[in-house]
Parts: structure tokens; C-alpha cells; sequence
């Protein structure tokens, strides 16, 4: 779908990289051009035309970002991407709020952003750090979570879509039992804000990290989105301009309220601009048309990949446009590398999640993950090439 | 070099390296290498005796170039009095990272001397010589 608003596409590449990064449209590019070219200027104290302008557009991206995910404008938070969003939430909200001994279900899929925070959290203050195990197909399911839980759980986080498996976990129930539970539910959006249907409000969640590049808009830039008591009562972890009413010499000083307090420093102007008209595009295509068709790609390639006799697939199942393997024999990297030599982008490695080896068995995989502007010829492309793999040590060394 | 004899060489070491596998001996000083570009993950170990390299060893999960080459490596330098060693692996630095360097000294690790064409691929065949190095350094200590 679409193909024809990506500039990229118009060289021979089959783009499969998504999960890692995505592509941007003419449209993005566009805005965020004409940012730097046309009305350059600070936001907030402006009193000239082009800040105005730039004022405008910057502020009303909180807008349309509330109507995607169904939440408060004023909950949403712009930082620099997932990563940060989750270190706030780590470190401004759960290093004041919880005490040694409280505990915080994962689970060994998650990416580095949602263990490597809370490591550090439970070195510096003793929280516990439990890990959910997973399904015999590495999914996580609700049923493994409460077998875990404890009157001293305080926390569950998780990736709504996990980046290796590409699990969709069942938010909306898991959502509704930390709720009744007094449990905190903290969600890593970033393979899910981009792909499928996220309703914040509905889902009960209390906190919801993603970013903007892995949504067809610019890299720096990102969101964390927090039920509004909870933001309120979050440390900044940056202190400086924008974000206070006054200080003097006494030490006293006031900070400003939510969502600016949370946002010091000069914000990445042209990309929170890039991100809204990145989700005005999006929406425009519908979240539930795109999910869709991303399992349709990925129920094609599996039909088609079905005799390769040497080809491993980890995630068989899983709901989303995730597909990771391995050819038998092969390291994931010479595949990687050997696919390349057709111009076919994908991705080698742990994919930032560590500990997945301990369930899965194999340190590193390739994964091809699917957006909306593939299409089946991309698909016959790597199946195509996957078939020929008995060739790979001719074309790589 | 011939192409096929050239992968032939690079395919034997990849798939049957020599000395793979650790044998955990306090005599041995150890070293874990990783590169920040890609997935390769060595860990080596090397023992040195009146200024000779008596072993090297490794083990660990690498692309075909950075396991070969890891293995090559240890042919070509076990046995060899430590400053003849540094200098084999400064001549092979030198030809993967395109100076002067010169062809005798390489051995099978000739190989290599393409290597320059795939850029991403300069620092799988350096990721071993780096680790071999610095636990040489380590030990000169």
C-alpha cells in the first residue's frame, strides 16, 4: 500500500527493517523541511510570525496524538524517544514511589529499555525484579502473569508487541487486572503504536512509551503518555528552560505543570512537527487496515517458505508482521549480509533482547518485519533468496 | 589468490576451526571481544611460556569471516616467540585496514587481502586480532 509516498522505494530495495526503523513518507519530509526552510524558530515567547506558525503546529501535535491513542493531549508527553520514555517512567515515577522488597513483573522477551532501567533501579533501591515465564512459543501469556503475582506486586511492564517474537499481548485484559489489583501497568508501545489499534484509556494503562521513527516519522522524537495523576506526581529528570515558573537565589523555585515540566530544554521542534503529520498519515490509513494486512504478509511468506527444508521460523504464530529465523548452520549475520547482496534489508542479532536466549535457545536470529508499504512481490523476493541460500558462501565471501 | 581456493580456505576454518573450545585453566589469561557494529562474541584464552605463545583458544558465536579468521590467527601464531607474533598481527592490521604490508609474513592469512572491499567486514577480521593483541599486551605486562 502507498508505496509511491516513500521516496526510498523508488530504488530496488525490499525494505524489511521496520521493526528496527521505517521508512518516511514525501509527506513528513515535507513538513519537517519546511520547518527549516520557511518558519525556523523557538517555540513558546515568540511574538513573530513564524514562530506562531511554528507554535501552532508544534501544539496541536499533542492533539493529534490524544485522538490516535485515545488520551488526554495535555498526558502527552514529547521526549526523545521510547528509551527515554521508559527511563522516565523508571526513574522520574518508580524510583520515588516504590521501596526495596516491592515487586515489577517482566518478562525475558522485552527489549533492553524495559529490563536494563529496572536493573538499575533494583541495584540503587531493592526492588525485585520478577521475570514472567513464557509459553512453549515464547508468547506471554495472562494466565503465566498471574501465576506470578504477589501481594507485593507493584508493577507490571511490558511490550504491547514484543520486537523478537512479535507476540500482540492481550492489553485490555491485562490492563483491567492490574487495575483491580492496584497494580501499576507500564507498556513499551514502540512495535505496537506503529501497527495496530492502541486505545490508552480503554486499556486501563498507566503508562505508554513509543517513538516516532518506527511510525514513518523522524528519529529524536517520541512520546510517553501517563494517566494524569501519575505524571503530576513524576520527577523530571531533566532540569533547565521551559520547564519552570521561576527560581531564586534562596534555592526556591516552582516548576511548571504537566506535560511542560516534564519537557526542559529546546524539544526537537522540526521532528515533534514530522511525528504529528507522521500519525495524521497513519490514521489517515487506518491502524486496523495496516494490522491487517502486515499478517496477511507474513501468512504469505509462511505458505511460500513452507518447503525450505533448512529454514528455522521462532514465531510461527505470533499476530504481528514479526518473522524471526535462521537458515540451519548459517550465523545470523552472513544470512543478513547474504541478503543484502539482493538489496534485501533485514536485521541480525539479539535484536536488544538478551535474555530471550534463555527461553529460545539461540543467541541471535534474523528478523524481517513487515509494514504496509511491503508487498507480496518483497515477500517472493526473500523467499526467493531464501531458497537459494545453499549458494550464500559463494556470494558472501 | 583463486576465488575458490580463497573461500575453500576461509569455509575449512569456519566450519572446523582450530583450537575451538576453552579449557578453563588458571594458567591461561582470558579475554571476551565484541564488536559494537555487529554480533560477533569471542571469548579467547592464551598462554605464553619463556616468551613463546604456547596455546590460544577460542570460543563463542561469530560470522564466517571472524571465526576463520580467529582460527587462522591461532595457527599462524602459536609457537611463535611474542614479538614475532606482534609483528604477524600488525602486518595483518595493516593489510585489512589497506597499508603497506607485507605478503610473506601472512601466511593463509592472505586470505584476507579482499577483505577491504566490504568495509562492514573489516572489523569481523579485525575482531580476533584486536582480542589476541590485547591479551598479548596484557601478558607482556
Amino acid at each position: 500500500m502507498n508505496r509511491e509516498d516513500f521516496p526510498m522505494l523508488k530504488s530496488n530495495i525490499v525494505y524489511f527493517d521496520n521493526g528496527a526503523t521505517t521508512l518516511k513518507p514525501q509527506c513528513v519530509i515535507d513538513v519537517m523541511n519546511k520547518y527549516y526552510l520557511e518558519h525556523t524558530s523557538n517555540i513558546h515567547r515568540g511574538d513573530y510570525d513564524a514562530s506562531i506558525i511554528t507554535n501552532k503546529l508544534y501544539d496541536n501535535t499533542r492533539n493529534i496524538i490524544g485522538s490516535f491513542i485515545n488520551a488526554d493531549p495535555d498526558c502527552c508527553v514529547f521526549t526523545s524517544g521510547s528509551t527515554m520514555s521508559l527511563n522516565m517512567v523508571v526513574f522520574g515515577y518508580m524510583k520515588k514511589h516504590l521501596k526495596a522488597g516491592d515487586e515489577v513483573l517482566l518478562n525475558k522477551s522485552e527489549h533492553a529499555s524495559n529490563i536494563l532501567p529496572w536493573i538499575k533501579l533494583s541495584e540503587e533501591i531493592g526492588i525485585i525484579i520478577k521475570y514472567v515465564p513464557l509459553n512453549s512459543d515464547y508468547s506471554l501469556t495472562i494466565d503465566n502473569i498471574k501465576k506470578c503475582v504477589t501481594e507485593k506486586t507493584k508493577v507490571i511492564s511490558l511490550a504491547h508487541i514484543s520486537n523478537v517474537v512479535g507476540d500482540v499481548r492481550d492489553i485490555e485484559t491485562i490492563g483491567e487486572f492490574c487495575s483491580q489489583n492496584n497494580i501499576i501497568f507500564n507498556v513499551d508501545g514502540a512495535q505496537s503504536v506503529p501497527h495496530i489499534m492502541v486505545d490508552f484509556k480503554e486499556s486501563n494503562i498507566d503508562f505508554l512509551s513509543f517513538s516516532a521513527h518506527k511510525m514513518c516519522g523522524p528519529t529524536g522524537v517520541g512520546v510517553l503518555v501517563g494517566k494524569r495523576n501519575l505524571l503530576e506526581n513524576m520527577d523530571p529528570i531533566l532540569y533547565g528552560g521551559g520547564m519552570n515558573n521561576y527560581f531564586e537565589e534562596d534555592n526556591s523555585y516552582e516548576l511548571k505543570s504537566i506535560p511542560t515540566r516534564l519537557e526542559a530544554g529546546t524539544p526537537p521542534i522540526a521532528g515533534v512537527i514530522g511525528m504529528g503529520e507522521a500519525i495524521k498519515y497513519l490514521d489517515k490509513i487506518g491502524m486496523d487496515k495496516i494490522h491487517q494486512y502486515e499478517k496477511q504478509l507474513k501468512q504469505y511468506f509462511l505458505d511460500k517458505v513452507k518447503d525450505i527444508s533448512n529454514l528455522i521460523i521462532y514465531n510461527k504464530d505470533s499476530d504481528s508482521g514479526i518473522v524471526s529465523f535462521n537458515i540451519d548452520g548459517v550465523f545470523a549475520q552472513d544470512l543478513a549480509i547474504y541478503l543484502n547482496h539482493y538489496n534485501i534489508y533485514v536485521r541480525a542479532g539479539n535484536h536488544c533482547t538478551k535474555m530471550l536466549k534463555d527461553d529460545i535457545g539461540i543467541n541471535n536470529t534474523v528478523r524481517a518485519s513487515f509494514y504496509f508499504y511491503n508487498n507480496y512481490e518483497d515477500v517472493d523476493r526473500l523467499v526467493e533468496a531464501l531458497k537459494n541460500s545453499r549458494d550464500i558462501f559463494k556470494i558472501i565471501l | 589468490m583463486d576465488d575458490n581456493l580463497r573461500r575453500e580456505i576461509i569455509l575449512e576454518n569456519y566450519k572446523e576451526p582450530y583450537n575451538r573450545g576453552l579449557i578453563d585453566d588458571e594458567n591461561y589469561s582470558k579475554i571476551n571481544s565484541r564488536s559494537d557494529s555487529c554480533i560477533d562474541n569471542l571469548d579467547f584464552e592464551m598462554m605464553i611460556n619463556n616468551d613463546i605463545i604456547s596455546d590460544i583458544r577460542f570460543d563463542g558465536e561469530a560470522c564466517a569471516i571472524s571465526t576463520s579468521a580467529a582460527s587462522i590467527l591461532i595457527k599462524e601464531l602459536v609457537g611463535k616467540k611474542v614479538d614475532d607474533a606482534l609483528q604477524i598481527l600488525n602486518n595483518y592490521k595493516n593489510m585489512i585496514n589497506e597499508k603497506s604490508y607485507d605478503k610473506e609474513l601472512l601466511g593463509e592469512l592472505i586470505v584476507y587481502d579482499e577483505i577491504y572491499k566490504q568495509p562492514n567486514r573489516k572489523n569481523c577480521a579485525l575482531l580476533p586480532s584486536n582480542a589476541i593483541d590485547k591479551l598479548i599486551g596484557r601478558l607482556k605486562k
